[in-house]
């Protein structure tokens, strides 16, 4: 290593905590939504700890309301929404495009500062509020409480504005700093999920902090907009609230669909299937995604119209998604397989992933929905998306880019029994509550029928081994980043942009750029968009 | 077989036919589900072992899509999921369908309690009492937040929304007792917002309503370790406290019982009835419409009406909001002048149905 990487350039607090650097700064937002992911953790535990027995078995009926608002509020807004692109989309959509930095690093910087103030509002917000509405904060419930909840939708009204600088830092790099020859269809896979997602964050978010305002508005100067004894409406808030959550599902889940082909193309050593039908999924779910949201409030009194549109509507997102696991399935046959922990993460994503995305026609299916809805089994659902989907490609992305951002290897087998324990733990946690579900457990129950405990405490049991395993990571990824063997450039021997360059990469990303007329799926032998191309000239 | 399927995945009996339908559409759906990742994860793991790597330089061998193969799975899943849709939606339609002759419930919910009303009086706390084997309807709303009445043995849930009536109907088949839940997080005792719904048999409803309280009642309610008494017979009907309710809001100056037309449309004869709006749409006149009709006067303003009636949003209690509307159901066979019948356009199909018990008197006076 002759020049000086990204980590050695500079050193200092001061060289990190200034840095525009978009390595610098992925890094920085990799360790702060990382603990976010070990606090909205242990509120996980504590809750699973409680449903041990029907009654009392560690806080009170209020604290309980409490930890499932701060699980929420603390996996949603200050994990799963940042957590992908704000630390591997910060690090490597520059570099997978050929670019330098971000359009906009100063605002890359702010966007990290933006978040961290966000996340310090909320968690002080909801620790002196007391806040337990739930993440959803509802109303008339939310604006009735004796506990302001003001504050905390400030703070969720700080982190937007991370959100939306983000996305708005991405859609303009992948705009204007592609490198040359290097066109948009043949982007790598992650770049298009990240520019899809970024769409989503400028589009949506605004929403969300128009509805925050309206609370506001309705807590302070009483205008009434939500309050029914105001003359408000207390379902438009609900339309209000999923017409946002309900694309923040998929800036959640996209970013890890991204992770996905890209380690499925680098572990099998071939282009997708079909590059374009990964692409237009990509973008089908993006727009189609915002026309769904009503499937959450179809027992909440909306005409049977409605209901049957936005059921309609739900299915489609959901072929969408068939097509992305077909295809990635697909991709491994033929291939090279490496069976290494990236790669086992990315077979638990399959069938994880798959289920979840099957459960959740099911609840979209109106007369299912009327037993299913704010039970367990939606519970189960959507942490079988969120855990089983997006924080297993977060887990997938962390060992397959580990070499890249750290210029050493973590020790693989550690990585396999720490996959191996998460994924036997999730299914041991979830399963059981798609059964709670079934059996008419609904959910934010802090005391429960007899009847459920079996199945409950099943799932804590589950709850225990998925934080065992997940608890090594941080164990022997930190022992690895000071002793682990170090790796040249392409240790997988990925045909990936970010591999072209030394690991960890400079701080400018590339020595001399590589050649980005070169597919980063192009392992050699007959290309298949090349072919194509042939053939289509033939016919011109 | 079915029986068996339940055992699996831990359905609860089902109470009611439509319950046993949906679980036939939920053990396919789950079934196609479960099959389907199964497959999806068995082919990975064998690629996997099929073309795992022999050398550290082979790659793979790239392989086009095969003709088809999107388009293919599209349609495919297309088609699955229209027959999801398609079954479950059906299905969907049936539940908030309003049967006839059914027998009418107002269920007031409130931190952290149900209240069951019947046309006659019979008021219960926390136990659903009705009869087994008929057309129930209930007519929720809530007084503080929302709330959702879930009863898993019916596979049924529909929410109480404040300053909203909310309805759902069910059959159950036989006689039973069947846990009700609130679904819907409402604060700090949620979790204990439970109830029982007693069906009764044809003796031990006759029973029930003349004043005796049959054992799967008193089972119930010893059951819901619930403070209080189980049942108050009001001294008044809701329907009479509905009328007290009008005449105190100053409703009866402007509204009038007997078909007669003034300021605003007569109540007599107007429930159910379909009644044309100001910009030409017709809208049936039943309980969510009278409800937004006091909430919201001006959104579905009656043709031939001035918009002058203020909103009562706030002014009236959401208790006796719902009395008011079962005093205009009341009012149901009030015989109404032939010039009125034609003005409103009557649509009513059917035979009209027996009056809800002693409405028509109150209403003539």
């Amino acid at each position: 290593m002759s020049d000086p990487s990204y980590l050695t350039e500079q050193t200092g607090v001061r060289s990190w905590l200034l840095t525009r650097d978009h390595k610098r700064i992925g890094v920085m937002f990799f360790f702060a939504t990382a603990l976010a992911l070990l606090l909205g953790g242990i509120f996980a535990l504590l809750m699973r700890v409680e449903l041990l027995t029907p009654q009392k078995t560690i806080v009170e009926a209020g604290t309980y309301n409490r930890l499932f608002t701060l699980h929420g509020v603390v996996m949603v807004w200050l994990f799963m929404i940042p957590s992908i692109p704000a630390t591997f989309g910060n690090f490597f959509l520059p570099m997978m495009v050929g670019a330098r930095d971000v359009a906009f690093p100063r605002l890359n910087l702010a966007s990290f500062y933006i978040y961290v103030v966000g996340a310090i509002v909320t968690l002080i917000g909801m620790f002196v509020g007391g806040t337990d509405t739930g993440w959803t904060f509802y109303v008339p419930y939310s604006t009735s409480g004796a506990f302001g909840i003001v504050p905390v939708l400030i703070g969720v009204f700080i982190l937007g504005w991370s959100t939306i600088l983000t996305g708005i830092n991405f859609i303009t790099t992948v705009h204007i700093l592609r490198a040359k020859g290097l066109r948009w269809m043949k982007l790598p896979l992650f770049v298009w999920t990240m520019y899809a997602t970024s769409i989503i964050q400028v589009l949506a978010t605004p929403v969300l902090a128009i509805t925050l305002g309206l609370i506001g508005i309705d807590s302070y100067l009483g205008w009434g907009i939500f309050d029914p004894s105001r003359g408000g409406d207390p379902v438009l808030f609900q339309h209000l609230f999923w017409f946002y959550s309900h694309p923040a599902v998929y800036i959640m889940i996209l970013p890890a669909m991204g992770v996905v082909s890209e380690v499925v193309c680098s572990f099998a050593r071939k282009p997708p299937l079909s590059y374009k039908a990964i692409v237009y999924s990509t973008l089908g779910i993006a727009i189609v995604g915002f026309f769904t949201w009503g499937h959450h409030m179809f027992t909440a009194g909306m005409s049977t119209f409605d209901a049957g549109a936005f059921g309609a509507l739900s299915m489609f997102v959901a072929i969408f998604s068939a097509i992305k696991v077909f295809t990635w399935t697909g991709t491994l046959y033929k291939g090279s397989i490496q069976f290494a922990t990236p790669f086992v993460y990315i077979l638990a994503f399959l069938f994880l992933f798959m289920f979840g995305g099957m459960t959740g026609v099911a609840v979209a299916t109106t007369s299912l929905d009327m037993h299913w809805h704010d039970t367990y089994f939606v519970v189960a659902h959507f942490h079988f998306i969120m855990v089983g989907g997006t924080l297993t490609a977060y887990l997938a992305a962390i060992h397959y880019w580990f070499p890249k951002v750290t210029g050493r290897m973590y020790p693989e087998r550690a990585g396999l029994t720490a996959a191996a324990l998460v994924f036997v733990g999730f299914v041991v946690t979830f399963v059981p509550q798609f059964l709670l579900g079934n059996m008419g457990m609904p959910r934010r129950y802090y005391d429960y029928p007899a009847e459920f405990q079996p199945l409950h405490m099943a799932s804590t049991g589950g709850a225990f081994l998925l934080a065992t395993g997940l608890t090594l990571v941080p164990i022997y990824c930190a022992w690895a980043v000071f002793r682990g063997t170090r790796v040249d450039a392409n240790p997988w021997g990925s045909a990936g942009f970010e591999w072209r360059t030394t690991s960890p990469p400079p701080k400018e990303n590339f020595g001399e750029l590589p050649d980005f007329e070169r597919s980063p799926y192009d392992y050699g032998g007959p290309e298949i968009d090349h072919v194509e191309e042939a053939g289509e000239a033939v016919h011109g | 077989m079915t029986d068996f399927l339940r055992a699996v995945l831990f359905l609860p009996d089902p109470a009611s036919s439509s319950a046993r339908g949906i679980d036939l559409l939920h053990f396919f759906v789950l079934g196609v589900s479960a099959v389907g990742s199964l497959l999806v994860f068995v082919l990975a793991i064998w690629f996997t072992v099929r073309y795992r790597r022999r050398s550290s330089s082979e790659v793979g061998t790239p392989v086009s899509s095969p003709r088809g193969f999107e388009v293919g799975t599209a349609f495919g899943m297309f088609a699955l999921f229209v027959l999801w849709w398609g079954v479950g939606f059906k299905q969907y339609i049936e539940m908030h369908q309003s049967p006839k002759q059914a027998l009418d419930i107002h269920v007031v919910a409130k931190q952290w309690m149900w209240k069951f009303e019947q046309a006659d009086g019979d008021v219960t706390l926390g136990v659903l009492v009705v009869p087994a084997d008929r057309d129930v309807r209930l007519l929720l709303t809530s007084r503080d937040v929302v709330h959702s009445f879930y009863v898993p043995a019916l596979r049924l849930k529909q929410d109480a929304v404040p300053a909203m009536t909310t309805s759902i109907a069910f059959h159950i088949e036989s006689p039973g007792t069947f846990r009700l839940l609130c679904a819907e997080y409402c604060g700090l005792s949620h979790s204990r917002m439970r109830g029982r719904v007693v069906a009764l048999s044809p003796e031990d409803w006759d029973a029930w309503k003349a004043g005796r309280t049959p054992e799967p009642v008193a089972a119930a309610k010893s059951e819901l370790e619930v403070a209080g008494p189980l049942r108050q017979k009001a001294d008044e009907t809701i329907a009479d406290r509905g009328r007290a309710a009008a005449v105190s809001h100053g409703c009866m100056s402007c509204h009038t019982a007997t078909g007669e037309k003034h300021i605003g449309p007569s109540w007599a004869g107007l429930y159910r009835r379909q009644v044309t709006l100001e910009d030409g749409r017709h809208v049936t006149a039943d309980e969510n419409y009278l409800t937004r009709s006091m909430m919201d006067p001006s959104a579905q303003l009656v043709r031939g009406y001035q918009d002058v009636m203020p909103t009562y949003q706030g002014q009236i209690p959401q208790a006796e909001a719902a009395a008011i509307v079962a005093y205009i159901q009341s009012l149901r066979d009030v015989r109404r002048r032939p010039e009125q019948i034609l003005e409103s356009s009557a649509s009513d199909a059917g035979p009209p149905s027996p009056p809800p018990s002693s409405g028509t008197q109150q209403g003539a006076e």
